[in-house]
Order: structure tokens, then C-alpha cells, then sequence
């Protein structure tokens, strides 16, 4: 399983990857963006984005795709993401207590509305997708004693 | 009331995975489905007879919308199960690693 | 509600093949027809965040999944004291199928739900949040501790993974690393 992982798959999976990858992350974008109008949310957004960089590595094999995303930057990005969410919570103080929506609420229906609430879904998404995404490279690419 | 009793079964057949069999896999995925069924269980108590999903629309009223409590809170279980099965799948890659089996009658020794 | 009964006994159905088969990747085959599945009832229950969330979760519990099971088989014995064992598992549940449909009488009918806490969430979620989907602003604005504990809980889990698994060539890197230290003192 590792030799395969090494080298990738086959040209068709390759081409369709280059071609699908950067329509996935939109989308993961999107979903994210939209949170506090349609359904989605930060938790499925990250999920998504976490995914196309999945889709990425398993298509195009261990070593070229780990040489382009390292290991660190997946940490860097979840503690980010959870010090942006704390940092967001504890900025509430300056309102009154813990977790205020401070910002001005805006008008329903529009895409800079709900106070707290879009930032929020950033830093879970970015929390949730690196976690998922560091999960996903220790348990399936990195090797075993078993399989040396 | 027959939703409910077809999500208990759902609920016993996991338990009854993770009792009676000796592969460490088979144990996970009696995990997954209990998990399964209890995220059922949350979101079959929130419906409401002709409801619609908890989201407005800008142009019209509605008024009968489901419970939107428990689906909030099924929302953050299922990302917590995903990290649950992926810890509980790296320690049984590890004991494979050490023991070379799977099955938990064959794991005896407290080896270091 | 018949669409729902039906899913519901092909959940159960395909939950049994994977508790039964002999063939591991079989199983996990299984399970993912138990989560899409699931997915598809939590659309005709109306909860489209929540379906959106299960179909990507078990997209990617699967992909793990496989990993562990390629290349390990499955042990074919059964041990002695088959019948005692399964007799005492099968007094076991019908214990609990007993305390637990005592409890189930005790619930409002399926389709009335009693939403004592929900109605003013729903009422005044809009203006006092301006997010117009409500799931959002009760997991985002009125529940953030529970947001914030299910943080901690990931970075926990993440943290826990990335310990159990070690990485290969550690101790070949620190004998090499010794080695050099016994030559550069020679």
C-alpha cells in the first residue's frame, strides 16, 4: 500500500484531479462563507476544504504532495484557528461578557450580517480542517514497522 | 413511535457488535453504528408533523418550523465521533503493529 | 412517513451484513451504506445542515477506515463457550430493550415535540442575532461554550493520534546521531 501511495494513480485520476481540486475548494469557500444564511456552516465548510487537499494527496502520491503542503503548516493552521475563536470569545468582554456578539447585527439576508457569527465559522473551519486534514496524515501516509 | 423502535434496534445491534465479537474492526465499526443511532435518536425527537427546515426565506412567512435545539446539538457530536473512530483506529493500527493479530484474545501479554 | 420506515429497516438490514461478513472490507463497505443512508433520512427529517455534516464526516471516517483493513485478514476460529456467551449478551440487551421502552413511553408522540426552549430561539433569533438560519446562530451566538468544548475535544483527539503514532526512523536517526558523536570524540 505504501509503494502505491508513493507513486499516485493513474493519469486519468491525475487529470480529473487537476481539473476538479480548485472547484472543491470553492465550494468548501463557499459553504463556509454563506453559513449564517443557507445551510452549511463552519464545521461542514472546513470538512469540505480539508477534504480537496485529501483528494489532492491521494491522487498525486506522498512525496510530491507533502512537498508542496508540510506537515507544520497543518498545526500552525489549527492553532490559529482555535486562538482566533478564543481570542473572538474573549473580545466579548469589551462588551459586556464572555462570547458577546459585539459587532452591529446589519440587515438579514446579506453576506456581512450577524455580528460574530461569519468570523466565528472562519476560525471553527480553519480549527476543524487542519485537525482533519493532520489526522488524515498520520494515519494513512505516514508508514508502519509492519509494512517496512 | 415505530421510528423510535426501529432506532432502538439500530442502537442494539451496535452494542451487541461491541459485546460479542473478537476483531478489533468489528468492535469499531459496532462504535460507529452506535453512534449512528444515537444522532438518529436526536433529530427523530425534533421533527415535527408538515415542518419546514430552520431556515427563514426572505419572501415568506413560515410557521411551523422543526426543533432546531437538537439538531445544533448533533451537529458538533458528529464531528467529535469522526475523532473518536480516528483515535480508536490509530491505537488498533498500533496494536497490530506489536502483536500482529487483531484479535483480542490473542492480546495477553503487557508487552512495552 | 413510509419513506422513512423504509430507509430506516435498510439501515438496519445493511448494519447487519456488516456485523456479519467474514471480509473486512466488506464490513466498511457496509458502514457506508449505514451513513449514506443515514444521510438521507436526516434530509426527510428536514435538517439539511446536519445531513451536509454526516455525508463529509463519513466520507472521510471511511477513508480511514480502508486504510487500516487493506492488507490485514481476518481470524476464521471461534473460541469454546460459544453458546454461554452469546446467551449472556442476549440477556444483556433484552434487559435493556426493557428499561428502555419504559422510558420510550414516556415520550411525546413522534411528530409533536414539546420545543419549550425553541419557540423563543425561532421567534427571536432574527433579530436578536441577524443570522437568518437559525441552527447557525444557536451553535455560533446563544450555545458558543458548546462550540468551544467541541474545539477542545478535536485538538485533544488531534493531539492524541499524532502520540500513538509514531513516526519510522526515529531510532534509526538517533543511533546514527550517536554513532557520529562516538566518531567525532575518537
Amino acid at each position: 500500500m505504501s509503494r502505491e501511495h508513493d507513486k499516485g494513480m493513474s493519469l486519468i485520476v491525475k487529470t480529473i484531479t487537476r481539473l476538479t481540486v480548485g472547484l472543491i475548494l470553492l465550494y468548501g469557500i463557499y459553504i463556509l462563507s454563506h453559513g449564517h444564511i443557507s445551510p452549511g456552516g463552519g464545521f461542514a465548510g472546513g470538512i469540505i476544504i480539508a477534504l480537496s487537499f485529501v483528494h489532492l494527496m491521494l491522487a498525486y502520491g506522498k512525496d510530491v504532495a507533502l512537498a508542496k503542503l508540510p506537515k507544520s503548516v497543518a498545526s500552525f493552521f489549527e492553532s490559529m484557528g482555535a486562538i482566533l475563536f478564543l481570542g473572538i470569545a474573549l473580545l466579548g468582554f469589551a462588551g459586556g461578557y464572555f462570547f458577546l456578539n459585539f459587532i452591529s447585527k446589519g440587515q438579514p439576508f446579506r453576506l456581512f450580517s450577524a455580528g460574530i457569527i461569519p468570523l466565528s465559522n472562519i476560525a471553527i473551519s480553519l480549527k476543524v480542517g487542519a485537525g482533519l486534514f493532520a489526522i488524515f496524515v498520520a494515519l494513512v501516509l505516514l508508514k508502519f514497522e509492519s509494512e517496512k | 413511535m415505530i421510528a423510535y423502535l426501529l432506532c432502538l434496534t439500530l442502537f442494539s445491534l451496535g452494542i451487541y457488535c461491541i459485546l460479542r465479537k473478537r476483531n478489533i474492526i468489528k468492535i469499531i465499526i459496532g462504535v460507529i453504528i452506535a453512534e449512528y443511532a444515537v444522532n438518529l435518536f436526536f433529530v427523530l425527537v425534533a421533527y415535527r408533523i408538515e415542518g419546514r427546515s430552520p431556515i427563514y426565506s426572505p419572501d415568506e412567512k413560515i410557521f411551523n418550523m422543526v426543533d432546531a435545539l437538537p439538531q445544533a446539538v448533533v451537529l458538533t457530536a458528529i464531528v467529535i465521533g469522526l475523532a473518536t473512530t480516528a483515535l480508536l483506529i490509530g491505537i488498533a493500527m498500533r496494536i497490530y503493529d506489536k502483536y500482529g493479530t487483531f484479535d483480542i484474545t490473542k492480546i495477553r501479554e503487557l508487552r512495552g | 412517513m413510509v419513506e422513512l420506515c423504509v430507509l430506516l429497516v435498510f439501515m438496519i438490514i445493511a448494519a447487519i451484513v456488516a456485523i456479519e461478513a467474514k471480509d473486512l472490507l466488506s464490513s466498511v463497505v457496509a458502514v457506508g451504506a449505514v451513513g449514506l443512508a443515514l444521510c438521507i433520512v436526516f434530509l426527510i427529517l428536514k435538517a439539511p445542515d446536519v445531513a451536509i455534516t454526516q455525508l463529509v464526516v463519513e466520507i472521510l471516517a471511511l477513508i480511514i477506515l480502508i486504510r487500516a483493513t487493506l492488507k490485514r485478514d481476518l481470524p476464521f476460529s471461534t473460541s469454546g463457550r460459544w453458546f454461554l456467551n452469546t446467551l449472556i449478551t442476549l440477556a444483556f440487551i433484552a434487559v435493556f430493550l426493557s428499561i428502555a421502552y419504559k422510558g420510550l413511553k414516556d415520550l411525546p408522540e413522534f411528530g409533536y415535540p414539546i420545543m419549550r426552549i425553541a419557540q423563543t430561539y425561532l421567534k427571536e433569533g432574527v433579530m436578536e442575532t441577524g443570522a437568518t438560519n437559525i441552527v447557525a446562530s444557536v451553535i455560533l451566538d446563544y450555545r458558543a461554550f458548546d462550540t468551544l468544548g467541541e474545539a477542545t475535544v478535536l485538538f485533544t483527539a488531534v493531539i492524541g493520534i499524532l502520540s500513538v503514532v509514531r513516526r519510522i526512523g526515529r531510532k534509526k536517526e538517533n543511533q546514527r546521531l550517536e554513532e557520529k558523536l562516538e566518531g567525532e570524540d575518537e
